[in-house]
């Protein structure tokens, strides 16, 4: 196995188009070095992205929206104070991979990467709108988070590229996100099923929203109908059961080991509606 | 009400010192299984079947073998042959032979320089497999048409006509249940299963293996009882138990799934191949779920006859328990005379098949079977008492076992607690906290026989009038303060002179493993008789100086005093002064006793336990959760409230969420901690205990065993909580959040 340690992100991408066998990159390495360590995947090039200036930094952006740096752990999104009030379900998504030493390392460039359906931060991402920019040979270009992952464990990206930066846009006023995931247990465990529900209010009343069910299709669903269910509506009791139905007809999972594809479909619509009040109070400033 | 033949007032037993392991553990300093090394270790590796069920047409490992650095390769053609019986068993699981009988079974291992390298080693050894039927599940193992997965598995005891894979047949009973049936105002009758679970330790099977040519070999292993692994070792490897020498490392839990081999005789069969360089050994998690004991999973018929007013007329089951590939090792003995245990019913009958299936050799598991037969009976007894609108723990003390009753199983009750383990419940501030809506209360009660069994125990006086106490039953559960109460209130010193200490195979007569509850009871018990062996001894020392007879000297605190004013007027002489002269006076003074240890007492448990169930998720919460159980007498209360509280989070765990997965290709699914999902911390409220003491009149300060009773009421009694929240009855452990969401979704439909 060959070990680099680039200091730009265009010579990653060229050690990355360069290389001809199994590639990985590391950044918190919370996947990578435990696939290792399992005999999962055995690399023939290692590609720490660490050395390279700034992929530990959260920058605001003069329009108000958020920069992060690639290789930032879960635990320092959670301390930032100011990140926090702007996308709170962003970071709670964020913040549910692994135990407190797993926070202290894992990223969320690592948890989209990854490629699991299951990610905990990936429906909280999609539901704010956020971006990725993916640096190739070729140079950088912005992508919707959603558009990354392509299936369990696999992504969209070319060959060469790498996820060079995570961009969340400006939250501005009167919006709220949440992320809620089921598992059976308290910690430690896998979403069976994740929704991630961000809108934004005139009054009383919805008048943007984006929702994002995880774990019930091979990639996150970002769900126009589920949307549209509770855009114009006060989220009232009609509001709430058109988007328990439209969730659950959006989602397509399947049975296994972790839940059955009757239960996801229940639970997808449970978790909307859970995820949309929470949401909407911490859009009106009620919750934090 | 006051016993003439319960001592109190005890010095030391009874208080909690601090636990004598406890400053290695915290600082990591505490020796496991896989920190042992030796100079010159190798490292191996175990290739597994990936297959339930597969002939091993050809192992091919000169690839392995070209490897630099790769010293050894064992399969079966290296093992002895012409074994039989559970011998044969043994080494069929620790390598398979003609065929590989479940996901996971050993097919060969590798030594190497490395470990890295024995894995790589172990991925390029080539097997050849030709797949064949499989069949995982109880149930369908015996339905016509499963394929029998090994022919003759059938022992005396299976009728004619049953399937191939059934392998032992048990009935017994008493009185006449059809009449006791007639005499019932409801009868009730259900089938419940829980699947299989691991033992779920923490530290990973692990050993240091080394044997010259000679056959002479020394093994350093995690186990709760190194003389099995000798013994066992020496049976597959062909070799004499005195030629092995084996010593047992600090362990990391183990609960009954340490008290049998699984991969250690590998270490040794390596390191003789390799030129006697010793070979290490260490399991990964996945290898541990897939290839060590699991328990069994089980299938169970109940019927129950009940008077209104909650007298059980009645009692019938049928059990059907799986426990993997080979034979004798499903629970059925156990789980059958444990079902009616805390009862007194007059008529009972009792039937049991044991089968086998393509999945891991079951181990033995907290209370073998226990926990299976109470979910059926408890959970059934709860579905009457809800019926007929009882209450839960009075219907137990109408129909308690008490003392002198005749047990569901034969025996005559001597003195036991289950009604005291009754009324503290009742009477316990958890059993009359309101409910709110979604939450439901469920009780239990459980038991477990204890056991007494083969033990030798060596105690030595130091030169400064300490005490170092030999035993040889691995310390699971706070054994070794236990036994160091003991000692020290017997010989009237502080608990801090007294050391104990696991010792290794050539230091002791034969003992059995750290299982059935017994080492502080059969341990314990030894000890204390070893530690009047050695008063004695001091005695007639003290005596021999002040030149009376040694009747004329008696021991307590600590030291030898005349008998009585007529032996004579000597100042006490204590243990070290004659520990500080023994050189002179004799020679070293040690205590020995063996024995089998006879007399143990049976523990009684009651649970009580409120859960919270989202009924929209079908989530389950633990609100609170009681155990009441009886411990005799609690030598170290803590170690005593630590076993109730650990047995009840295994109990939840199996009740809530823990099961083997298997795939339709007969492969276990969730072989990781991530998808076998014991409980962790943050699932469990704080346990709350009560240790009754109704103390064993067979032990000599009363102990009981309390290791095990503990795992046996959650099954039911979470369940019937859930009942009680949610209206809907979960008679398939476990309880996960599909199986109750669907179930309170059909009960509304």
């Amino acid at each position: 196995m060959r070990y680099h340690t680039p200091t730009s992100f265009a010579d990653a991408a060229v050690i990355a188009a360069a290389a001809t066998g199994t590639l990985r990159f590391l950044a918190g390495g919370t996947d990578v070095l435990v696939q290792m360590r399992a005999g999962v995947v055995q690399p023939d090039d290692l590609i720490d992205l660490k050395h390279i200036p700034g992929v530990d930094e959260i920058e605001q952006t003069p329009d108000g929206g958020w920069k992060i740096g690639i290789a930032v752990p879960g635990i320092v999104l959670g301390a930032h104070d100011a990140l926090v009030r702007d996308w709170p379900g962003v970071v709670e998504g964020m913040n549910l991979v692994g135990s407190t030493q797993v926070q202290g390392r894992a990223t969320l460039a690592g948890n989209l990467c990854n490629g699991s359906p299951a990610a905990d931060s990936v429906p909280g991402l999609i539901a704010a709108g956020a971006t990725v920019t993916v640096t190739g040979p070729n140079g950088s270009r912005e992508v919707p988070v959603e558009q990354v992952p392509a299936g369990p464990g696999r992504t969209n990206l070319a060959k060469g590229e790498v996820v060079s930066r995570i961009t969340l846009p400006p939250r501005g006023k009167n919006g709220g996100d949440c992320y809620l995931r089921f598992i059976p247990r308290t910690e430690m465990d896998i979403a069976v099923v994740g929704c991630a529900v961000s809108l934004r209010l005139d009054g009383d009343r919805i008048v943007e929203a984006r929702v994002a069910l995880g774990a019930v299709a091979p990639t996150v669903i970002l769900s126009d109908a589920a949307a549209k269910a509770i855009i114009g509506t006060t989220l009232d009791d009609a509001a709430l059961a058109a988007l328990t139905k439209a969730a659950q007809a959006e989602a397509k999972p399947i049975s296994d080991k972790r839940g059955t594809k009757e239960f996801r479909i229940e639970v997808a619509g449970v978790l909307a509606r859970r995820a949309a009040k929470i949401a909407y109070d911490r859009a009106k400033g009620l919750t934090k | 009400m006051a016993r003439d033949d319960v001592k109190t007032g005890y010095k030391l037993i009874g208080t909690r010192p601090n636990r004598p392991d406890g400053l290695d553990k915290v600082t990591g300093r505490a020796r496991y299984g896989a920190d042992f090394s030796l100079p010159g270790m190798l490292h191996a590796a175990v290739v597994r079947s990936p297959h339930a069920h597969a002939r091993i047409v050809k192992i091919d490992a000169s690839k392995a073998l070209a490897l630099d650095g790769v010293k050894a390769v064992v399969t079966r053609a290296d093992l002895p042959t012409g074994l039989t019986g559970e011998d044969l068993n043994l080494q069929d699981n620790t390598l398979a032979g003609e065929r590989a009988l479940y996901d996971g079974h050993a097919v060969a291992a590798v030594a190497a320089t490395s470990a890295l390298l024995a894995q790589d080693a172990a991925r390029l050894i080539e097997v050849t497999y030709e797949v064949l039927p499989h069949v995982t599940d109880v149930d369908a193992a015996m339905a016509p048409g499963a394929p029998v997965i090994r022919e003759g598995v059938a022992d005396f005891s299976v009728p004619e006509g049953m399937h191939g894979n059934v392998a032992r047949y048990m009935e017994f009973g008493h009185g006449d249940v059809e009449a006791g049936f007639a005499a019932a105002d409801i009868v009730r009758e259900h089938t419940y299963k829980t699947e299989a679970t691991h033992q779920g330790y923490i530290e990973p099977h692990a050993c240091v293996g080394q044997m010259g040519e000679d056959g002479r070999g020394e093994m350093w292993v995690c186990t709760q009882g190194h003389w099995y692994i000798r013994r066992m070792s020496a049976a597959v490897l062909g070799i004499d138990a005195a030629n092995l020498r084996v010593t047992p490392s600090e362990i990391g839990g183990g609960f009954g799934g340490k008290t049998t081999i699984f991969m250690e005789p590998l270490s040794l069969a390596l390191s003789r191949k390799a030129g006697g360089r010793p070979v290490k050994l260490v399991m990964s998690r996945s290898e541990v779920l897939r290839a060590t004991g699991p328990t069994a999973s089980a299938s169970m018929d109940v019927k129950l006859g009940m008077k209104s007013d909650g007298t059980i007329t009645a009692g019938q089951v049928y059990f059907r328990m799986q426990g993997g590939a080979f034979p004798g090792m499903s629970p059925i003995g156990e789980a059958l005379p444990c079902a009616f245990a805390c009862y007194d019913i007059p008529a009972l009958k009792h039937e049991a098949v044991e089968v086998i299936a393509n999945r891991p050799k079951a181990a033995a598991y907290r209370a073998p079977g226990s926990p299976m037969a109470a979910f059926a009976v408890e959970s059934l007894v709860d579905e009457m008492c809800r019926e007929l609108k009882l209450d839960p723990i009075a219907v137990r003390l109408k129909n308690g076992a008490t003392n002198g009753s005749k047990s569901s199983y034969g025996p005559v009750y001597n003195v036991i607690g289950l009604k005291e383990t009754l009324e503290a419940a009742k009477d316990h501030l958890n059993y009359t906290v309101p409910l709110g809506p979604n939450q439901g209360r469920g009780v239990a009660s459980g038991f477990w026989f204890n056991h007494g069994g083969e033990t030798s125990v060596t105690l030595a006086v130091g030169e400064d009038g300490t005490a170092t106490v030999m035993i040889g039953t691995p310390d699971i559960g706070g054994s070794r303060a236990s036994i160091g109460l003991m000692v020290a209130e017997t010989l009237g010193i502080p608990y801090e002179n007294v050391r104990v200490n696991v010792v290794e195979t050539g230091a002791l007569g034969v003992n059995e493993p750290t299982h059935g509850s017994r080492a502080t009871f059969a341990s314990g018990k030894a000890a204390v008789e070893a530690a009047r062996h050695a008063m004695t001894e001091m005695c007639r020392r003290a005596a021999a100086d002040w030149g009376i007879d040694p009747e004329a000297v008696e021991w307590k605190d600590g030291a030898a005093h005349p008998a009585g004013p007529n032996a004579g007027k000597f100042p006490p002489m204590t243990i070290g002064e004659i520990g500080s002269k023994m050189g002179s006076t004799g020679g070293p003074i040690s205590g020995h006793h063996e024995v089998t240890a006879e007399g143990v007492g049976a523990s009684f448990g009651t649970h009580v336990v409120d859960v919270e169930v989202d009924p929209e998720t079908g989530r389950t919460t633990i609100l609170r959760y009681l155990v009441v159980q009886d411990a005799g007498t609690a030598i170290h209360p803590a170690y005593v409230e630590g076993q109730y509280q650990g047995g009840a989070a295994q109990g939840i765990g199996w009740a809530l969420n823990e099961e083997y997965v298997y795939g339709a290709d007969g492969r276990l699914q969730n072989p990781i901690f991530l998808d076998y999902r014991v409980p962790v911390a943050s699932d469990l409220p704080m346990i709350d205990t009560v240790i009754i003491e109704v103390p064993n009149p067979g032990h000599p300060y009363g102990v009981r065993g309390v290791g095990e009773t503990g795992i046996t009421p959650p099954l039911p009694a979470v369940a019937s909580a859930i009942a009680g929240a949610t209206g809907a009855r979960i008679r398939s452990l476990p309880c996960s959040p599909p199986k109750v969401l669907a179930a309170i979704m059909a009960a509304r439909a």
